[in-house]
Protein backbone atom coordinates (compact mmCIF):
# COMPACT_ATOMS: atom_id res chain seq x y z
CA UNK A 1 0.00 0.00 0.00
CA UNK A 2 0.89 3.40 -0.82
CA UNK A 3 0.24 7.12 0.17
CA UNK A 4 -0.06 10.04 -2.00
CA UNK A 5 1.92 12.55 -1.07
CA UNK A 6 0.07 15.30 -2.95
CA UNK A 7 -2.62 14.20 -1.25
CA UNK A 8 -2.27 13.34 2.42
CA UNK A 9 -2.75 15.88 4.78
CA UNK A 10 -1.46 14.37 7.59
CA UNK A 11 -4.27 14.05 9.88
CA UNK A 12 -3.55 10.44 10.90
CA UNK A 13 -6.22 8.55 11.42
CA UNK A 14 -4.98 5.66 8.83
CA UNK A 15 -2.19 4.96 11.42
CA UNK A 16 -5.05 3.75 13.63
CA UNK A 17 -7.05 1.35 11.09
CA UNK A 18 -3.60 0.01 10.41
CA UNK A 19 -3.86 -3.84 12.07
CA UNK A 20 -0.20 -4.01 11.90
CA UNK A 21 0.65 -0.77 12.75
CA UNK A 22 2.70 -0.50 9.81
CA UNK A 23 1.26 3.34 9.06
CA UNK A 24 3.17 6.45 10.63
CA UNK A 25 3.14 9.89 10.19
CA UNK A 26 6.29 11.04 9.28
CA UNK A 27 7.86 14.17 11.21
CA UNK A 28 9.73 15.46 8.59
CA UNK A 29 7.20 15.31 5.84
CA UNK A 30 4.25 15.31 7.94
CA UNK A 31 2.57 12.79 6.09
CA UNK A 32 1.29 9.52 6.46
CA UNK A 33 3.89 6.90 5.18
CA UNK A 34 3.72 2.99 5.13
CA UNK A 35 6.62 0.71 6.26
CA UNK A 36 6.32 -1.91 3.67
CA UNK A 37 8.26 -4.87 4.96
CA UNK A 38 5.48 -4.63 7.98
CA UNK A 39 2.46 -3.62 5.54
CA UNK A 40 1.03 -6.98 4.70
CA UNK A 41 -1.12 -5.68 1.92
CA UNK A 42 -4.32 -6.53 4.12
CA UNK A 43 -5.80 -3.64 2.49
CA UNK A 44 -7.92 -2.61 5.71
CA UNK A 45 -7.14 0.62 5.11
CA UNK A 46 -8.26 1.14 1.65
CA UNK A 47 -11.68 -0.67 1.99
CA UNK A 48 -12.28 -0.15 5.56
CA UNK A 49 -11.43 3.52 6.00
CA UNK A 50 -14.77 5.68 4.01
CA UNK A 51 -13.61 7.97 2.00
CA UNK A 52 -13.64 11.71 1.80
CA UNK A 53 -12.58 13.76 -1.10
CA UNK A 54 -11.94 17.58 0.42
CA UNK A 55 -9.39 19.26 -1.56
CA UNK A 56 -5.62 18.38 -0.11
CA UNK A 57 -4.47 22.00 -0.12
CA UNK A 58 -7.59 23.61 1.81
CA UNK A 59 -7.71 20.91 3.88
CA UNK A 60 -4.03 21.45 4.54
CA UNK A 61 -4.76 25.22 4.98
CA UNK A 62 -7.64 24.85 6.82
CA UNK A 63 -5.68 22.34 9.58
CA UNK A 64 -2.75 25.32 9.51
CA UNK A 65 -5.34 27.82 10.57
CA UNK A 66 -7.18 26.27 13.35
CA UNK A 67 -3.90 25.20 15.26
CA UNK A 68 -3.33 28.69 15.49
CA UNK A 69 -6.39 29.14 17.06
CA UNK A 70 -5.67 25.80 19.32
CA UNK A 71 -8.60 24.12 17.30
CA UNK A 72 -8.51 20.88 15.23
CA UNK A 73 -10.06 19.70 11.98
CA UNK A 74 -10.81 16.47 13.04
CA UNK A 75 -12.45 13.93 10.12
CA UNK A 76 -14.18 10.94 11.54
CA UNK A 77 -12.07 8.81 12.98
CA UNK A 78 -12.61 6.02 10.26
CA UNK A 79 -12.14 8.82 7.43
CA UNK A 80 -9.32 9.43 5.29
CA UNK A 81 -10.68 13.34 4.29
CA UNK A 82 -8.44 13.31 1.02
CA UNK A 83 -8.71 9.35 -0.48
CA UNK A 84 -4.97 9.34 -0.09
CA UNK A 85 -4.41 5.46 -0.23
CA UNK A 86 -3.07 4.16 -3.29
CA UNK A 87 -2.82 0.50 -3.76
CA UNK A 88 0.55 -1.10 -4.97
CA UNK A 89 0.53 -2.99 -8.15
CA UNK A 90 1.98 -6.39 -6.74
CA UNK A 91 4.18 -9.08 -8.12
CA UNK A 92 5.32 -11.76 -7.24
CA UNK A 93 6.54 -12.64 -4.32
CA UNK A 94 5.08 -9.75 -2.49
CA UNK A 95 1.59 -10.60 -3.84
CA UNK A 96 1.58 -13.30 -2.04
CA UNK A 97 0.79 -11.33 1.19
CA UNK A 98 -2.49 -10.00 -0.24
CA UNK A 99 -3.53 -13.40 -1.37
CA UNK A 100 -3.50 -14.17 2.82
CA UNK A 101 -4.61 -10.94 3.68
CA UNK A 102 -6.95 -9.49 2.58
CA UNK A 103 -10.20 -11.49 2.96
CA UNK A 104 -11.72 -10.45 -0.32
CA UNK A 105 -9.14 -11.61 -2.47
CA UNK A 106 -9.73 -15.54 -3.34
CA UNK A 107 -6.57 -17.69 -3.13
CA UNK A 108 -6.39 -19.70 -6.35
CA UNK A 109 -5.26 -22.99 -4.74
CA UNK A 110 -9.09 -23.24 -2.78
CA UNK A 111 -10.94 -21.03 -4.82
CA UNK A 112 -12.52 -20.07 -1.93
CA UNK A 113 -12.87 -16.35 -0.59
CA UNK A 114 -10.73 -16.33 2.81
CA UNK A 115 -7.63 -17.68 4.31
CA UNK A 116 -8.54 -21.33 5.09
CA UNK A 117 -10.59 -24.04 3.71
CA UNK A 118 -13.90 -25.29 5.21
CA UNK A 119 -12.84 -27.56 8.16
CA UNK A 120 -16.09 -28.82 9.38
CA UNK A 121 -18.73 -26.13 8.21
CA UNK A 122 -19.37 -28.64 5.12
CA UNK A 123 -18.72 -32.08 6.92
CA UNK A 124 -22.26 -33.27 6.47
CA UNK A 125 -21.29 -33.24 2.52
CA UNK A 126 -17.27 -33.39 2.57
CA UNK A 127 -16.71 -36.34 5.04
CA UNK A 128 -13.27 -34.16 5.58
CA UNK A 129 -12.72 -35.11 9.33
CA UNK A 130 -14.24 -38.70 9.05
CA UNK A 131 -15.18 -40.57 12.68
CA UNK A 132 -12.44 -41.33 15.15
CA UNK A 133 -10.29 -38.54 13.00
CA UNK A 134 -9.82 -34.85 14.63
CA UNK A 135 -9.37 -31.70 12.29
CA UNK A 136 -6.78 -28.88 13.61
CA UNK A 137 -6.66 -25.47 12.24
CA UNK A 138 -3.52 -23.94 13.56
CA UNK A 139 -4.11 -20.33 13.23
CA UNK A 140 -1.00 -17.81 13.16
CA UNK A 141 -1.00 -13.69 13.57
CA UNK A 142 -4.09 -12.64 14.89
CA UNK A 143 -4.95 -10.72 16.64
CA UNK A 144 -2.92 -7.96 14.96
CA UNK A 145 0.47 -9.09 15.04
CA UNK A 146 0.97 -10.61 11.79
CA UNK A 147 3.17 -13.99 10.39
CA UNK A 148 6.39 -14.59 8.41
CA UNK A 149 6.20 -18.09 6.47
CA UNK A 150 9.63 -18.95 8.20
CA UNK A 151 7.92 -18.73 10.84
CA UNK A 152 5.12 -21.38 10.01
CA UNK A 153 7.67 -23.30 8.69
CA UNK A 154 8.93 -23.80 11.78
CA UNK A 155 5.42 -25.62 13.01
CA UNK A 156 4.78 -27.39 9.61
CA UNK A 157 8.14 -29.15 9.60
CA UNK A 158 8.28 -29.76 13.33
CA UNK A 159 4.30 -31.67 12.07
CA UNK A 160 5.75 -32.89 9.20
CA UNK A 161 8.83 -34.79 11.37
CA UNK A 162 5.70 -36.36 13.08
CA UNK A 163 4.71 -38.16 10.35
CA UNK A 164 1.36 -35.76 10.26
CA UNK A 165 -0.11 -35.61 6.87
CA UNK A 166 -0.66 -31.92 6.14
CA UNK A 167 -4.15 -31.24 4.77
CA UNK A 168 -3.54 -30.57 0.53
CA UNK A 169 -6.15 -28.55 -0.24
CA UNK A 170 -5.14 -25.13 1.87
CA UNK A 171 -3.25 -21.95 0.42
CA UNK A 172 -0.54 -22.79 3.35
CA UNK A 173 -0.02 -26.13 1.50
CA UNK A 174 0.21 -24.53 -1.72
CA UNK A 175 2.95 -22.60 -0.62
CA UNK A 176 5.12 -25.53 0.28
CA UNK A 177 7.66 -26.86 -2.01
CA UNK A 178 8.19 -30.21 -0.46
CA UNK A 179 4.62 -31.07 1.81
CA UNK A 180 5.91 -34.41 3.06
CA UNK A 181 8.61 -32.63 5.43
CA UNK A 182 6.61 -29.21 5.48
CA UNK A 183 9.25 -26.86 4.04
CA UNK A 184 7.53 -23.89 2.31
CA UNK A 185 8.80 -22.60 -0.92
CA UNK A 186 12.64 -20.38 -0.13
CA UNK A 187 11.30 -17.42 -2.17
CA UNK A 188 8.32 -16.42 0.09
CA UNK A 189 9.54 -16.82 3.57
CA UNK A 190 10.43 -13.51 4.69
CA UNK A 191 7.13 -12.77 3.07
CA UNK A 192 4.75 -11.24 6.01
CA UNK A 193 0.84 -11.80 6.46
CA UNK A 194 -1.73 -10.99 8.39
CA UNK A 195 -3.03 -14.27 9.30
CA UNK A 196 -2.27 -17.99 7.79
CA UNK A 197 -4.21 -21.32 8.82
CA UNK A 198 -1.80 -24.76 8.57
CA UNK A 199 -4.60 -27.34 8.76
CA UNK A 200 -3.63 -30.82 9.95
CA UNK A 201 -5.80 -34.33 10.37
CA UNK A 202 -5.09 -36.93 12.55
CA UNK A 203 -6.42 -39.76 14.41
CA UNK A 204 -7.97 -39.09 17.59
CA UNK A 205 -5.53 -40.81 19.71
CA UNK A 206 -2.55 -38.26 18.43
CA UNK A 207 -4.59 -35.09 19.97
CA UNK A 208 -2.34 -34.61 22.67
CA UNK A 209 0.76 -34.97 21.25
CA UNK A 210 -0.08 -32.79 18.12
CA UNK A 211 -1.27 -29.82 21.10
CA UNK A 212 2.01 -30.19 22.90
CA UNK A 213 3.86 -29.61 19.59
CA UNK A 214 2.47 -26.94 18.56
CA UNK A 215 2.92 -25.48 22.46
CA UNK A 216 6.31 -26.26 22.00
CA UNK A 217 6.88 -24.81 18.89
CA UNK A 218 4.32 -21.99 19.87
CA UNK A 219 6.95 -20.30 22.31
CA UNK A 220 10.02 -20.23 19.79
CA UNK A 221 8.22 -18.17 16.88
CA UNK A 222 7.51 -14.41 17.36
CA UNK A 223 3.68 -14.83 16.91
CA UNK A 224 -0.04 -15.98 18.20
CA UNK A 225 -1.32 -19.06 17.30
CA UNK A 226 -4.55 -19.74 17.68
CA UNK A 227 -6.28 -23.37 17.76
CA UNK A 228 -9.34 -24.98 16.08
CA UNK A 229 -9.84 -28.45 16.57
CA UNK A 230 -12.90 -30.17 14.90
CA UNK A 231 -14.13 -33.68 15.39
CA UNK A 232 -17.36 -35.88 14.41
CA UNK A 233 -19.96 -35.88 17.19
CA UNK A 234 -22.22 -39.29 18.09
CA UNK A 235 -25.53 -40.24 16.67
CA UNK A 236 -27.08 -38.39 19.78
CA UNK A 237 -24.85 -35.18 18.74
CA UNK A 238 -23.18 -35.49 21.66
CA UNK A 239 -19.25 -35.65 21.51
CA UNK A 240 -17.53 -37.19 24.32
CA UNK A 241 -13.64 -37.65 23.12
CA UNK A 242 -12.17 -34.81 22.10
CA UNK A 243 -13.70 -32.50 24.50
CA UNK A 244 -12.05 -34.73 27.56
CA UNK A 245 -8.49 -35.11 26.00
CA UNK A 246 -8.82 -31.17 26.02
CA UNK A 247 -9.92 -30.51 29.21
CA UNK A 248 -7.54 -32.93 30.79
CA UNK A 249 -4.83 -30.30 28.62
CA UNK A 250 -6.21 -27.48 31.02
CA UNK A 251 -8.80 -25.85 27.82
CA UNK A 252 -11.57 -24.59 29.28
CA UNK A 253 -13.89 -24.91 26.15
CA UNK A 254 -16.00 -21.83 25.35
CA UNK A 255 -16.67 -21.24 22.05
CA UNK A 256 -17.13 -23.66 18.87
CA UNK A 257 -18.39 -23.62 15.78
CA UNK A 258 -21.26 -26.35 15.81
CA UNK A 259 -22.36 -27.87 11.87
CA UNK A 260 -26.05 -28.47 12.50
CA UNK A 261 -25.55 -31.11 9.65
CA UNK A 262 -28.35 -29.87 7.55
CA UNK A 263 -26.34 -29.98 4.06
CA UNK A 264 -27.93 -32.55 1.42
CA UNK A 265 -26.23 -33.67 -1.89
CA UNK A 266 -28.98 -31.61 -3.26
CA UNK A 267 -29.58 -28.41 -2.62
CA UNK A 268 -33.28 -27.44 -2.43
CA UNK A 269 -34.34 -25.93 -5.79
CA UNK A 270 -35.61 -22.69 -4.89
CA UNK A 271 -35.59 -21.00 -8.26
CA UNK A 272 -37.94 -23.78 -9.60
CA UNK A 273 -40.54 -23.85 -6.55
CA UNK A 274 -40.36 -19.93 -6.81
CA UNK A 275 -41.75 -20.35 -10.15
CA UNK A 276 -44.35 -22.54 -9.31
CA UNK A 277 -46.19 -20.40 -7.26
CA UNK A 278 -46.55 -18.00 -9.59
CA UNK A 279 -48.14 -19.87 -12.18
CA UNK A 280 -50.67 -21.13 -9.59
CA UNK A 281 -51.36 -17.77 -8.79
CA UNK A 282 -52.20 -17.25 -12.25
CA UNK A 283 -54.56 -19.97 -12.64
CA UNK A 284 -56.59 -18.71 -9.38
CA UNK A 285 -56.87 -15.45 -10.56
CA UNK A 286 -58.26 -16.55 -14.06
CA UNK A 287 -60.34 -19.32 -12.13
CA UNK B 1 -11.87 -19.43 7.10
CA UNK B 2 -11.98 -20.09 11.24
CA UNK B 3 -13.44 -16.03 10.93
CA UNK B 4 -16.02 -16.36 13.62
CA UNK B 5 -14.99 -18.93 15.61
CA UNK B 6 -11.59 -17.10 17.85
CA UNK B 7 -13.69 -14.46 19.33
CA UNK B 8 -11.87 -13.51 22.42
CA UNK B 9 -14.00 -13.18 25.50
CA UNK B 10 -15.24 -15.57 28.25
CA UNK B 11 -17.92 -17.79 27.68
CA UNK B 12 -20.39 -15.33 29.67
CA UNK B 13 -19.66 -13.17 27.07
CA UNK B 14 -20.82 -15.12 24.00
CA UNK B 15 -24.35 -14.33 25.78
CA UNK B 16 -25.47 -12.05 22.93
CA UNK B 17 -23.73 -13.17 20.43
CA UNK B 18 -25.05 -15.85 17.88
CA UNK B 19 -23.26 -16.32 14.97
CA UNK B 20 -25.22 -18.31 12.14
CA UNK B 21 -23.95 -19.05 8.65
CA UNK B 22 -24.79 -20.71 5.68
CA UNK B 23 -22.48 -21.97 2.53
CA UNK B 24 -22.62 -24.66 0.06
CA UNK B 25 -19.95 -27.48 0.01
CA UNK B 26 -17.35 -26.84 -2.96
CA UNK B 27 -15.81 -29.13 -5.98
CA UNK B 28 -19.52 -29.91 -7.24
CA UNK B 29 -19.98 -32.34 -3.85
CA UNK B 30 -23.66 -31.26 -4.02
CA UNK B 31 -25.88 -30.64 -7.22
CA UNK B 32 -28.62 -27.60 -7.50
CA UNK B 33 -28.01 -23.98 -7.50
CA UNK B 34 -27.12 -22.70 -4.44
CA UNK B 35 -27.92 -19.11 -5.25
CA UNK B 36 -31.66 -18.91 -4.21
CA UNK B 37 -31.30 -20.94 -1.32
CA UNK B 38 -28.30 -18.38 0.22
CA UNK B 39 -30.83 -15.68 -0.56
CA UNK B 40 -33.90 -17.40 1.21
CA UNK B 41 -31.67 -18.10 4.29
CA UNK B 42 -30.70 -14.47 4.65
CA UNK B 43 -34.38 -13.66 3.95
CA UNK B 44 -35.54 -15.68 7.06
CA UNK B 45 -32.90 -14.73 8.67
CA UNK B 46 -34.58 -10.70 8.29
CA UNK B 47 -37.81 -11.96 10.40
CA UNK B 48 -36.31 -12.57 13.39
CA UNK B 49 -34.51 -9.14 14.38
CA UNK B 50 -30.62 -9.61 13.19
CA UNK B 51 -28.28 -7.27 14.24
CA UNK B 52 -26.42 -8.23 11.30
CA UNK B 53 -26.39 -9.85 8.36
CA UNK B 54 -24.13 -9.95 5.01
CA UNK B 55 -21.90 -12.30 2.29
CA UNK B 56 -18.52 -13.11 2.33
CA UNK B 57 -17.51 -11.10 -0.60
CA UNK B 58 -19.46 -7.35 -0.20
CA UNK B 59 -19.82 -7.39 3.44
CA UNK B 60 -22.27 -6.65 6.08
CA UNK B 61 -24.66 -4.12 6.67
CA UNK B 62 -22.50 -1.47 8.21
CA UNK B 63 -20.11 -0.56 5.31
CA UNK B 64 -17.67 2.38 4.90
CA UNK B 65 -19.26 5.86 3.19
CA UNK B 66 -17.85 7.72 -0.11
CA UNK B 67 -18.48 11.19 -0.18
CA UNK B 68 -19.46 12.64 -3.93
CA UNK B 69 -18.66 15.81 -2.92
CA UNK B 70 -17.01 17.45 -0.21
CA UNK B 71 -20.22 19.19 1.38
CA UNK B 72 -20.88 16.20 2.34
CA UNK B 73 -18.26 16.37 4.98
CA UNK B 74 -20.42 17.87 7.42
CA UNK B 75 -23.45 15.73 6.31
CA UNK B 76 -24.29 12.66 9.14
CA UNK B 77 -22.75 9.38 8.40
CA UNK B 78 -25.74 6.61 9.17
CA UNK B 79 -24.80 4.35 12.29
CA UNK B 80 -27.79 1.49 11.35
CA UNK B 81 -27.18 -1.24 9.21
CA UNK B 82 -28.78 -1.31 5.44
CA UNK B 83 -29.96 -4.68 5.28
CA UNK B 84 -31.79 -4.08 1.98
CA UNK B 85 -28.35 -3.07 0.55
CA UNK B 86 -26.90 -6.65 1.64
CA UNK B 87 -30.08 -8.31 -0.52
CA UNK B 88 -29.67 -5.80 -2.99
CA UNK B 89 -25.92 -6.46 -3.45
CA UNK B 90 -26.16 -10.37 -3.21
CA UNK B 91 -24.47 -12.19 -6.27
CA UNK B 92 -21.75 -15.00 -6.17
CA UNK B 93 -22.27 -18.25 -3.95
CA UNK B 94 -20.58 -17.60 -1.01
CA UNK B 95 -20.60 -18.26 3.00
CA UNK B 96 -23.63 -16.02 4.12
CA UNK B 97 -24.52 -15.25 7.33
CA UNK B 98 -26.47 -13.81 10.09
CA UNK B 99 -25.89 -12.07 13.30
CA UNK B 100 -28.27 -12.76 16.74
CA UNK B 101 -28.02 -11.20 19.91
CA UNK B 102 -30.94 -12.66 21.55
CA UNK B 103 -31.03 -16.51 22.56
CA UNK B 104 -34.99 -16.22 21.97
CA UNK B 105 -34.44 -14.89 17.88
CA UNK B 106 -31.68 -16.88 17.48
CA UNK B 107 -33.54 -20.47 18.66
CA UNK B 108 -36.92 -19.61 16.67
CA UNK B 109 -34.26 -18.85 13.63
CA UNK B 110 -32.70 -22.27 13.75
CA UNK B 111 -36.06 -24.12 14.30
CA UNK B 112 -37.07 -22.28 11.20
CA UNK B 113 -34.03 -22.90 8.95
CA UNK B 114 -34.28 -26.50 9.96
CA UNK B 115 -38.09 -26.68 8.53
CA UNK B 116 -37.04 -25.66 5.54
CA UNK B 117 -34.47 -27.75 4.74
CA UNK B 118 -32.27 -25.56 2.32
CA UNK B 119 -29.52 -28.27 1.86
CA UNK B 120 -26.90 -25.92 2.72
CA UNK B 121 -24.59 -26.50 5.66
CA UNK B 122 -25.65 -24.63 8.16
CA UNK B 123 -23.33 -23.47 11.05
CA UNK B 124 -23.36 -21.67 14.73
CA UNK B 125 -20.51 -19.82 16.10
CA UNK B 126 -21.34 -19.14 19.61
CA UNK B 127 -20.61 -20.30 22.87
CA UNK B 128 -21.27 -23.90 23.05
CA UNK B 129 -24.26 -23.99 25.88
CA UNK B 130 -25.62 -21.69 23.38
CA UNK B 131 -25.61 -23.95 20.07
CA UNK B 132 -26.24 -26.76 21.99
CA UNK B 133 -29.55 -25.05 23.08
CA UNK B 134 -30.64 -24.18 19.54
CA UNK B 135 -30.19 -27.66 17.96
CA UNK B 136 -32.42 -28.74 21.63
CA UNK B 137 -34.96 -26.10 20.66
CA UNK B 138 -35.14 -27.17 17.10
CA UNK B 139 -34.82 -30.66 17.80
CA UNK B 140 -32.05 -31.64 16.02
CA UNK B 141 -28.42 -33.21 17.04
CA UNK B 142 -24.85 -31.67 16.07
CA UNK B 143 -23.04 -33.55 13.43
CA UNK B 144 -20.00 -31.95 14.02
CA UNK B 145 -17.61 -28.83 16.25
CA UNK B 146 -14.89 -27.45 15.83
CA UNK B 147 -13.62 -25.90 19.43
CA UNK B 148 -11.52 -23.00 19.67
CA UNK B 149 -8.81 -23.29 21.96
CA UNK B 150 -8.10 -19.85 22.51
CA UNK B 151 -5.11 -17.48 21.82
CA UNK B 152 -2.10 -18.85 23.09
CA UNK B 153 -0.74 -17.11 26.13
CA UNK B 154 -3.39 -14.69 25.83
CA UNK B 155 -5.66 -15.17 29.43
CA UNK B 156 -9.15 -14.38 29.83
CA UNK B 157 -8.01 -11.65 31.87
CA UNK B 158 -5.50 -9.65 29.89
CA UNK B 159 -4.99 -6.24 30.96
CA UNK B 160 -6.48 -4.72 27.40
CA UNK B 161 -9.21 -7.44 27.14
CA UNK B 162 -11.79 -4.80 25.73
CA UNK B 163 -9.47 -4.47 23.13
CA UNK B 164 -9.13 -7.87 22.44
CA UNK B 165 -13.06 -8.42 22.57
CA UNK B 166 -13.76 -5.75 19.95
CA UNK B 167 -10.52 -6.52 17.41
CA UNK B 168 -11.32 -10.08 17.36
CA UNK B 169 -14.62 -9.36 16.43
CA UNK B 170 -13.52 -9.35 12.54
CA UNK B 171 -11.83 -13.10 12.26
CA UNK B 172 -9.97 -11.89 9.34
CA UNK B 173 -8.02 -9.14 11.51
CA UNK B 174 -9.48 -6.15 9.87
CA UNK B 175 -10.22 -4.25 13.20
CA UNK B 176 -6.89 -3.00 14.18
CA UNK B 177 -6.59 -2.93 18.18
CA UNK B 178 -5.11 0.23 17.88
CA UNK B 179 -8.33 1.58 16.42
CA UNK B 180 -10.69 -0.26 19.05
CA UNK B 181 -8.57 1.45 21.63
CA UNK B 182 -9.10 4.43 19.82
CA UNK B 183 -12.68 4.36 20.05
CA UNK B 184 -13.52 3.09 23.86
CA UNK B 185 -11.43 6.29 24.50
CA UNK B 186 -13.34 8.90 22.79
CA UNK B 187 -16.49 7.03 24.61
CA UNK B 188 -14.74 7.40 27.86
CA UNK B 189 -13.85 11.48 27.14
CA UNK B 190 -17.46 11.71 25.98
CA UNK B 191 -16.04 12.77 22.62
CA UNK B 192 -18.29 10.32 20.53
CA UNK B 193 -21.16 8.14 21.32
CA UNK B 194 -21.28 4.22 21.44
CA UNK B 195 -23.37 3.81 18.70
CA UNK B 196 -21.01 5.93 16.35
CA UNK B 197 -17.84 4.35 17.20
CA UNK B 198 -19.45 1.23 16.94
CA UNK B 199 -20.76 2.08 13.40
CA UNK B 200 -16.97 2.68 13.33
CA UNK B 201 -15.83 -0.32 14.16
CA UNK B 202 -18.53 -2.53 11.87
CA UNK B 203 -17.37 -0.64 8.58
CA UNK B 204 -13.88 -2.63 8.59
CA UNK B 205 -15.79 -6.23 9.03
CA UNK B 206 -15.50 -7.13 5.39
CA UNK B 207 -18.50 -9.92 5.76
CA UNK B 208 -21.11 -9.01 8.04
CA UNK B 209 -20.31 -11.38 10.56
CA UNK B 210 -19.38 -8.11 13.37
CA UNK B 211 -22.07 -7.96 16.28
CA UNK B 212 -22.95 -4.36 16.86
CA UNK B 213 -25.14 -5.12 20.01
CA UNK B 214 -22.17 -7.28 22.07
CA UNK B 215 -19.60 -4.24 20.71
CA UNK B 216 -21.91 -1.65 21.94
CA UNK B 217 -21.97 -3.77 25.63
CA UNK B 218 -18.05 -4.43 25.40
CA UNK B 219 -17.81 0.00 24.49
CA UNK B 220 -20.19 0.51 27.28
CA UNK B 221 -18.36 -1.51 30.29
CA UNK B 222 -14.80 -0.23 29.48
CA UNK B 223 -16.49 2.90 29.50
CA UNK B 224 -16.61 2.61 33.30
CA UNK B 225 -13.56 -0.14 33.60
CA UNK B 226 -11.06 -0.44 31.20
CA UNK B 227 -9.44 -2.97 32.86
S1 LIG C 1 -6.09 9.22 6.75
FE1 LIG C 1 -5.54 9.97 4.72
S2 LIG C 1 -5.04 12.14 4.99
FE2 LIG C 1 -5.08 11.21 7.04
S3 LIG C 1 -2.94 10.67 7.40
FE3 LIG C 1 -3.88 8.87 6.51
S4 LIG C 1 -3.57 9.03 4.30
FE4 LIG C 1 -3.10 11.03 5.20
S1 LIG D 1 -2.58 -2.62 3.53
FE1 LIG D 1 -2.95 -3.34 5.64
S2 LIG D 1 -0.93 -3.57 6.55
FE2 LIG D 1 -0.67 -2.31 4.71
S3 LIG D 1 -0.80 -0.21 5.42
FE3 LIG D 1 -2.88 -0.78 4.80
S4 LIG D 1 -3.85 -1.56 6.66
FE4 LIG D 1 -1.63 -1.51 7.05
Amino acid sequence: MKISETKCVGCGNCTYACPMGAIYVDPTTRKATVNSDECVECYACYNGLSKEHLPPRTVRFTRRMMSKLWLRFEPDPDICPTDALEPDPLSWPRVVRRAFSDPRVPHESTGVTGRGTEEVKTNEISNRIAVGMVGFTIEFGRPGVGVRFHQIQEMSMALAALGVKIQPKNPVTAMMSDVETGKIRDDILNEKVLSAILEITVPVERTEEIIRTVWAVEKRIDTIVVLGVGTRCDEDGEERVVAPILESLGYTLKRAKTNLGLGRPQIRELARENAEPANQAQESVAA
Amino acid sequence: MTNTLHRYGTAESFKDDYVIFALPAKGGAQTGDPKPALRRFLEIALDYNPVNIGDAIHGGGTRPTEHSHAMEHFARRPTKPDFQRVMDGLGEPTTYSAVFATREDAEAFVQRIVEEDLGLSINISSSIENAQNCCKAAGITRHSVGYSLGFEGIQDNAPNRHVLALSTMCGHGMISQSLAKKMIDMVKENRASPDKVTAALSRFCSCGIFNPVRARRIIEEARKKTF
